[in-house]
């Protein structure tokens, strides 16, 4: 396709003059439809067709599945509370329309926020918030007040990024921290049993449903089946439930090399070992729950593989990533299982251990160097003796 | 320095809370409602002032070496009286600044101001050195009562301003956040922000 009329109208456009403070703006729309203008044309670098727009693109794409799965999964959730004889399209569509203002408010909040700084500080604007605009809405319950959100979401862009220097400099992943804003400011609204299932298409009403991590907490069993739980047709935040679809996008980011196997495997590795050690001891119902239901339950998989991943906030060393996935998992069933006030930990353990990910990749440098020390005194040892001998 | 400066700079680029980080403690600690934090803010300057005037008669007779205790004497004092004061006529604010009106004793800005410039300047210099670095910290803990307060509780000095104001029939809610203390650090951290902004030789 010819795309010489975009580039004539892009050159039409550019701003001169007066007009020169809106360059950021510009050189981010430009951008995003072609190459930049300027590149590196001499000495070494490596060249690599992965920028961050591609990395954030792929994460968006990885974020489909499950997108799609929990539009439909709103309107499942209210066809089965209410009695509704619903079509599966329709309830899509109904999903659809409750999630759209949600992506909307998320979007145009973030973004005008990102493009104000990036002009305010004469810096480029940053594509992080293409993946975390999409992220919010996605980790939130569906009757979630939309002035809550954009409260959530400029605190999070805001305070979570822009106060550090913008993407890339966060230490807190934004979209946990929207989450987290959420959770303590308006507790009602995030947790209970009233807020997960939508009364209908408008307004903020909810259907009473608990998720089975809700009643968990509450001392029931499940009623749902893990089969459930795999598949997702249960109630919980937007997007969060459906394992199969997570998985789906899991896959892309592995197969791209997007995010982390190392961090991925080993968040399941320690909540399995966590789910297994209270398995051991056994006091109560929830922790005689077989390990694998943590899994299932909650935004543990999403979590997992969405938000501990995310470059910027996780450990930079390869066996930093271990520690630092292994911790999250284990926090996070800790957390589910001792404490009654959180009943969901994986939020609170992922942003924990983003604030720790530079002390253990410290550790790692460190300990790397000494024992590079030892191996290199005692190399010059063995060459001195050799000498000797020879 | 000029008797002027000696309240002015304490407010704003010599302010002990946004440039020193002095007092923050209890800066998070009291500020979820107005009241107390207002109570506690006049509490710290009535110290702060007296103290500073009583070492600063004191200082030529105080042996160097047991300075820092002379000084806590006569804080702990102080802070005695103000306690028995908050006791006797607000005993509602009293009981919930807790243990708070007691560790203005161990309050960093009062023990600075005493080391730094009340042990060498005379009663009078001592006196507007304590007075404006009571007001520098008062504004802050009052500025934060006031927003944490009106956006945390809905409610000014106990008055229901967002229900009077009919917001919670349009969906308005109180951010619990706000009566949390990460909130007063975070909303302490946009203070110094918007302050480096002007004093821009305050950046490092």
């Amino acid at each position: 396709m010819n795309m010489k009329w975009l580039e004539d109208w892009f050159e039409k456009i550019e701003p001169k003059g007066k007009w020169s403070w809106l360059g950021s703006t510009y050189e981010a729309f430009h951008t995003f439809a072609f190459t930049p203008k300027t590149v590196t044309k001499s000495g070494s670098h490596i060249r690599d067709a992965v920028d961050m727009k591609r990395s954030i693109i792929i994460v968006v794409i990885a974020l489909i599945p499950a997108l799609l799965f929990g539009m439909w999964n709103i309107g499942y959730q209210t066809a089965m509370s209410t009695g509704a004889d619903w079509h599966w399209l329709y309830m899509w569509w109904f999903g659809f329309l409750r999630m759209l203002p949600l992506i909307v408010v998320s979007y145009v909040v973030g973004l005008g926020i990102e493009f104000a700084f990036a002009q305010y500080r004469h810096h480029e604007v940053n594509e992080g918030y293409l993946a975390t605009g999409l992220l919010i809405p996605m980790i939130v319950p569906v009757t979630t007040p939309l002035w809550q959100v954009a409260l959530a979401v400029a605190f999070a862009v805001i305070i979570g990024k822009e106060v550090f220097g913008g993407s890339g400099m966060n230490f807190l992943n934004p979209a946990l921290v929207a989450r987290a804003f959420l959770f303590f400011a308006y507790p009602t609204h995030m947790s209970g049993d009233k807020v997960w299932i939508a009364a209908d298409l408008w307004g903020s009403d909810a259907i009473a449903g608990a998720t089975p991590m809700g009643e968990l907490a509450a001392g029931t069993n499940p009623s749902a089946s893990a089969l459930d739980m795999l598949i997702g047709t249960v109630p919980g935040s937007t997007c969060e439930t459906s394992v199969i679809a997570i998985a789906l996008g899991a896959f892309l980011l592995l197969f791209t090399g997007i995010a982390s196997w190392r961090i991925m495997l080993s968040v399941f590795v320690g909540g399995g070992a966590m789910g297994l050690l209270f398995n051991a001891i056994g006091a109560n119902a929830y922790m005689e729950l077989p390990f694998y239901y943590h899994f299932l339950m909650g935004g543990f998989a999403f979590g997992a593989v969405f938000m501990a991943t995310d470059p910027v906030t996780a450990a930079q060393t390869n066996s930093g990533k271990w520690i630092y996935g292994l911790l999250i998992g284990a926090f996070a069933v800790l957390l589910r299982v001792c404490n009654p006030a959180y009943p969901e930990g994986m939020m609170l353990s992922i942003l924990f251990m983003n604030c720790m990910a530079p002390l253990i990749d410290h550790c790692v440098v460190a300990r790397n160097i000494k024992a590079r020390e030892s191996r290199l005194s005692r190399a010059s040892r063995a060459t001195r003796k050799e000498a000797h001998n020879g | 320095m000029k008797n002027f400066d000696l309240i002015k700079l304490p407010f704003s680029k010599e302010n002990p809370i946004l440039v020193q980080v002095l007092g923050v403690c209890s800066c998070l600690a009291v500020t979820a409602q107005l009241k107390p934090a207002v109570v506690m803010a006049l509490s710290v300057t009535v110290v702060v002032v007296l103290a500073n005037v009583i070492v600063s008669l004191l200082r030529n007779t105080i042996p160097p070496r047991i300075r820092i205790i002379v000084q806590l004497v006569v804080v702990s004092t102080l802070v005695v009286l103000v306690d028995q004061v908050l006791k006797a006529y607000v005993y509602d604010v009293s009981k919930q600044l807790s243990v708070f009106v007691g560790l203005i004793i161990t309050n960093c800005i009062v023990m600075g101001r005493l080391e730094a410039f009340a042990m060498v300047q005379k009663p009078w210099a001592s006196f507007l050195d304590g007075l404006g670095n009571g007001i520098g910290y008062s504004v802050i803990l009052i500025v934060l009562g006031f927003v944490r307060e009106l956006f945390g509780s809905g409610t000014l000095w106990g008055y229901p301003v967002m229900e009077k104001l009919g917001l919670y029939s349009i969906g308005y809610e109180n951010n619990g956040l706000m009566i949390m203390p990460p909130m007063a650090l975070i909303l302490v951290g946009l203070i110094i922000w918007w302050h480096r902004s002007k004093n821009k030789d305050l950046c490092e």
